[in-house]
């Protein structure tokens, strides 16, 4: 055990550095961007450019800029924006994390329940009507895109119903945790819309291996054992089918929370980091580029470590190899 | 009544429907097992050898699968049973073991686990005891160290040890009646042999027995009475020793001869059976096996019956005068060796 | 090593042949674990002659029939066919030597491209080996068709459309193609009904007759074996423990492991054996050991009924027993 943290720790750290080298070069080597004009503003004096440049250590040489970087945002965690002078990086992500974290965390429980659900009753129920019924509400979630989805909840949750059905309805923005009640209110409807593009492709694929599992020689001497159909289905064949489902949905979480929920979080009016990296992106801001990089890294990486735990854990056979 | 049959199966038919229609894959098979007996199930792949037990035990789950006729257990017709009762049938009083061990067990669980899970399904009893019944059961079968082993996952046993714990398991709720298909066909010569000894134990515990192979070696080792299918019918049934010494059906002769063996005089060519295996599908009108048959005439236009002559126990479906079949089958086994099959298997 | 069958009639000469796998460290222990798949086999195949290479699974025959044909590289010793070492030439030289010696695989379904047409996949090989023009192409393969007993209409089709026997056949027909001296089949006929195996077997010994040629017959069924073989070799646990003249050997193994062997097979009483003497069962209990850690000395001591103190010190050598019979045994049955 000891083993496979130490050499997962090592292999974060070697994906976090690559990634980080990559993000580096695209932002300094790209030709025609100029850091320092960003900084000083537009119409700055060629002196006040130089004085940027040599301020921010911008005209040394490469490697030595990426040192000082890293050393500014992960040693003395002072880096500072580009943008908003004075702002710092860490506390930046550090407020936008549990925001993301708890949408990511609950739309993942309501959409693996969904999909769960969804995906084993149609698989139980093929060949009869139920089945493409299921499955049709499955692909109309999936093909539906975030943005839209947001912006139509929004508008029949605030505006055309806001005043008779979904009076309830806080308006969009983020509550902490230390009021439970106000958080999973302001958090409901996104939660739903994030979870609702994700439980049709989970039910999909789980019915195909449901299916397949139940066509397996295990089930069929689970039948001769004379056990319940139910049985059959749950302990037998849903349980070795949930197997490939767990990996799957390690690299959606990793990505989701890594800020890929991004248009869920524009849409909602919430903080994350999704919504951090889109902003320092569109005014190219490059240490919170890197910041927001790294973690989504760092986390897409965790979230994989623990899957090989979890697989580990419903797969005997992936235990010893 | 000692005499009654355990297992008493009248005119089953299977048919698959399939794009091209209706497929019939066992066609008014009739056959009985008695208490105690093993019942050597004996064809070639298509035969209907295997899906005819599956039906037996309501194992055909598709829904594009018809199975009429009776199948009387005990009395009852297990074919119209409540789902509820018939499942109280499977492992309890029939269990039945499959031919692949290697996929035959549910990868996630414990060895001990699936056995005890049996128990559990059939009787009251707590899981703790359960589990210790299951390591029994396990020493039983011949698995050393069962109580540890119990607790190894499927993949962590070999294919011989894999079959025991099968076994183990059929054999959990105490069965009347086990049905075992092709037991020892993915296994090697030197474990079969320790897995046919260990059916031939339960037997003589009490168990009847069906055992479906291809290998007529196997049944002529171990079964009491043999049923020769083909074509999804019966081609010939009896007691072991006639079928084996005086084999009555043309395709039992051609099973008997065409397999190389390890002892008596060696030939240079062996006699075979023309063509190929029929399809479920095209079976003809009269007797499945006259297409391929050497002593085929015109009576073969028409289904023979099972039908015995003097010795009741021992039947056969074929139209061939019941006097010197012996001579016959040496007359068909000279033409069977001498002309070099390949002109003959070159029609499409 | 034995010198006793002269040069002139051997075809393919095995010796000292170990064929070993490394297994990815578990990275816990330094040492690597070695598979021997094949540990020190040496034997000859005489011209015209079948011989037969049997045991059970994991025993190496397969590997060792790859080997043969140098289908694999070997890890040790050498084998030569025609009088030519083929352990060690480069892949360009090795290529004229090719077309003499084909190899024939257990799963007809596995071993035949599905998108080709079976007339296109007879051709491979003559295509491959320059064997001439198109039309000189086409005639050649509708005469193999008609060796194997296939249709010239089968020409056009897939895989698919044939039956187990029918493929088997393409198998053999692709092999036949290059003329070749060496047939290696590798359980050709295991994956057949019985009586659709027969007619295969019956096409080898057609063929062997027309065509002068020399097999190498692997195969776990010993009814097989001992049909088509005049030599047979047993093998267990990448060595071989025994081999010599096909009816001798059943009639009176001289290797424990050969003997049980024996013993298991099921053998039809159909009333004609009765009168023979009774053969001795012997159940042999546990299963073969992981060739991964393979006994010291004698690698079937673990199993076997007659093994003595010195079976786990030393490795018995593959000795001549005085009636000419080969056999690592300390405790030969015979003498």
């Amino acid at each position: 055990m000891l083993r496979f943290i130490v050499k997962r720790f090592a292999s974060a750290l070697l994906v976090m550095f690559a990634i980080s080298v990559l993000v580096f070069l695209i932002f300094f080597a790209t030709p025609g961007v100029d850091p320092a004009a960003r900084i000083a503003g537009r119409n700055a004096d060629p002196a006040t450019l130089a004085q940027v440049r040599h301020s921010f250590g911008l005209d040394r040489p490469m490697p030595i800029r990426y040192l000082l970087m890293m050393r500014h945002l992960l040693i003395d965690r002072d880096l500072e924006s580009f943008v908003n002078r004075g702002s710092r990086v860490i506390p930046q992500i550090v407020q936008a994390t549990p925001v993301t974290l708890s949408l990511v965390i609950g739309a993942a429980l309501i959409w693996m329940t969904a999909g769960i659900i969804m995906g084993t009753a149609a698989a139980a129920l093929r060949g009869k009507a139920a089945d493409p019924l299921i499955m049709l509400v499955g692909v109309v979630g999936v093909s539906l895109p975030a943005y839209w989805l947001g912006e139509v909840v929004n508008l029949i949750t605030q505006k055309q119903l806001h005043s008779s059905v979904f009076s309830w309805v806080p308006p969009p923005g983020y509550v902490g945790l230390d009021h439970p009640g106000q958080w999973a209110l302001h958090l409901l409807f996104p939660w739903l819309t994030l979870a609702l593009l994700y439980a049709g492709i989970y039910a999909r694929l789980l019915r195909g291996e449901v299916v397949s599992a139940l066509n397996e020689d295990y089930v069929r001497t689970a039948r001769a054992k004379g056990l319940s159909e139910r049985r059959i289905l749950i302990r037998h064949a849903l349980r070795c089918s949930l197997i490939p489902i767990v990996s799957l949905f390690g690299l959606d979480f990793g990505a989701l929370v890594g800020g890929a929920a991004l248009l869920t979080e524009v849409v909602f009016g919430l903080p994350g980091i999704g919504k951090l990296t889109f902003d320092a992106l569109q005014n190219l801001d490059l240490p919170v580029i890197m910041g927001t990089v790294l973690y989504a890294a760092f986390f897409v990486v965790l979230a994989n470590a623990l899957v090989d735990i979890l697989y580990a854990r419903l797969d005997p056979r992936a235990r010893h190899a | 009544m000692p005499d009654q049959p355990l297992l008493d199966v009248r005119d089953l038919k299977v048919s698959f429907r399939t794009r091209r229609g209706s497929v019939t894959v066992v066609d008014g098979l009739s056959f009985s097992v008695s208490p105690g007996e093993i019942l050597g199930v004996v064809g070639e792949s298509g035969s209907g050898k295997s899906v005819s037990m599956l039906a037996v035990l309501r194992l055909l789950t598709s829904p594009n699968v018809t199975v009429e006729g009776e199948v009387r257990f005990r009395g009852r017709d297990l074919l119209t049973l409540p789902d509820k009762e018939m499942r109280a049938v499977r492992g309890r009083e029939i269990a039945m073991v499959f031919q692949d061990p290697m996929t035959a067990l549910t990868p996630v669980y414990t060895v001990g686990w699936q056995i005890a899970e049996q128990i559990r399904a059939h009787e009251k009893v707590p899981r703790k005891e359960a589990h210790a019944r299951a390591v029994s059961l396990l020493s039983d079968v011949g698995i050393p160290d069962a109580a540890s082993r119990a607790n190894s996952y499927p993949h962590e046993f070999s294919g011989g040890m894999r079959q025991r714990a099968v076994i183990a398991m059929a054999l959990s709720c105490g069965p009347a009646l086990l049905i075992a298909d092709e037991p020892t066909t993915a296994l090697d010569v030197t474990v079969q042999a320790q897995i046919l000894d260990l059916m031939r134990e339960l037997n003589a515990e009490g168990s009847a027995v069906v055992l479906i192979t291809h290998d007529m070696g196997v049944i002529s080792q171990i079964a009491d009475r043999v049923l020769v299918m083909y074509g999804g019918r019966a081609a010939e049934e009896g007691p072991r020793r006639a079928v084996f010494h005086g084999p009555r059906h043309p395709y039992t002769w051609g099973l008997l001869d065409s397999v190389p063996r390890v002892g008596g005089p060696r030939l240079r060519r062996l006699p075979t059976i023309a063509g190929m295996p029929v399809a479920p599908g095209s079976l003809p009108e009269g007797c499945a096996f006259a297409p391929r048959c050497r002593l085929r005439h015109d009576r073969c236009e028409e289904r023979p019956v099972l039908r015995d002559f003097g010795d009741s126990a021992h039947r056969d479906a074929c139209w061939l005068p019941d006097e010197d079949r012996a001579s016959l089958r040496l007359t068909s086994r000279a033409t069977a060796t001498d002309v070099p099959d390949r002109e003959r298997e070159a029609t499409p | 090593m034995s010198a006793q069958t002269t040069t002139a009639e051997v075809l393919l000469r095995a010796s000292d042949v170990t064929k070993h796998y490394p297994l990815r460290a578990d990275g816990l222990s330094r040492r690597r674990k070695v598979l021997r798949a094949v540990d020190g086999v040496s034997l000859e195949v005489r011209g015209g002659e079948t011989l037969g290479i049997v045991g059970e699974s994991g025993c190496g025959k397969s590997t060792l029939g790859r080997c043969l044909v140098r289908l694999t590289e070997l890890t040790g010793g050498r084998v030569e066919f025609d009088g030519q070492d083929i352990s060690t030439l480069s892949t360009r030289r090795l290529r004229p030597v090719r077309p003499g010696m084909q190899l024939v695989f257990q799963d007809p379904q596995a071993s035949l491209n599905p998108r080709r047409r079976a007339g296109d996949i007879v051709a491979e090989p003559l295509l491959v080996h320059r064997y001439g023009d198109g039309a000189a192409v086409r005639r050649r393969v509708a005469e193999l068709f008609d060796v194997v007993g296939l249709a010239a209409a089968h020409l056009d089709r897939y895989p698919h459309e044939f039956s187990g026997g029918q493929r088997q056949r393409i198998g053999i027909a692709r092999a036949l193609a290059t003329n070749p001296k060496l047939i290696v089949a590798d359980e050709p006929v295991s994956a057949l009904d019985v009586s659709i195996q027969a007619q295969v077997l019956n096409l080898f010994a057609d063929l062997q007759e027309e065509f002068a040629l020399t097999y190498v017959f692997i195969a776990h069924d010993l009814g097989v074996v001992r049909h088509v073989s005049d030599r047979i070799a047993v093998m267990y646990l990448g060595e071989i423990v025994e081999l010599g003249e096909t009816e001798a050997l059943y009639k009176e193994p001289a290797h424990p492991y050969t003997q049980a062997l024996l013993s298991a097979v099921p053998d039809i009483d159909d009333g004609t054996l009765s009168d023979e003497v009774p053969r001795e069962r012997i159940v042999l209990t546990g299963e073969v050991p992981n060739p991964v850690d393979k006994p010291t000395g004698c690698p079937f001591r673990t199993r076997c009924p007659y093994a003595r103190e010195r079976c786990a010190l030393e490795r018995p050598q593959l000795t001549v027993t005085a009636s000419g019979r080969r056999t690592a045994c300390h405790f030969p049955l015979i003498d």
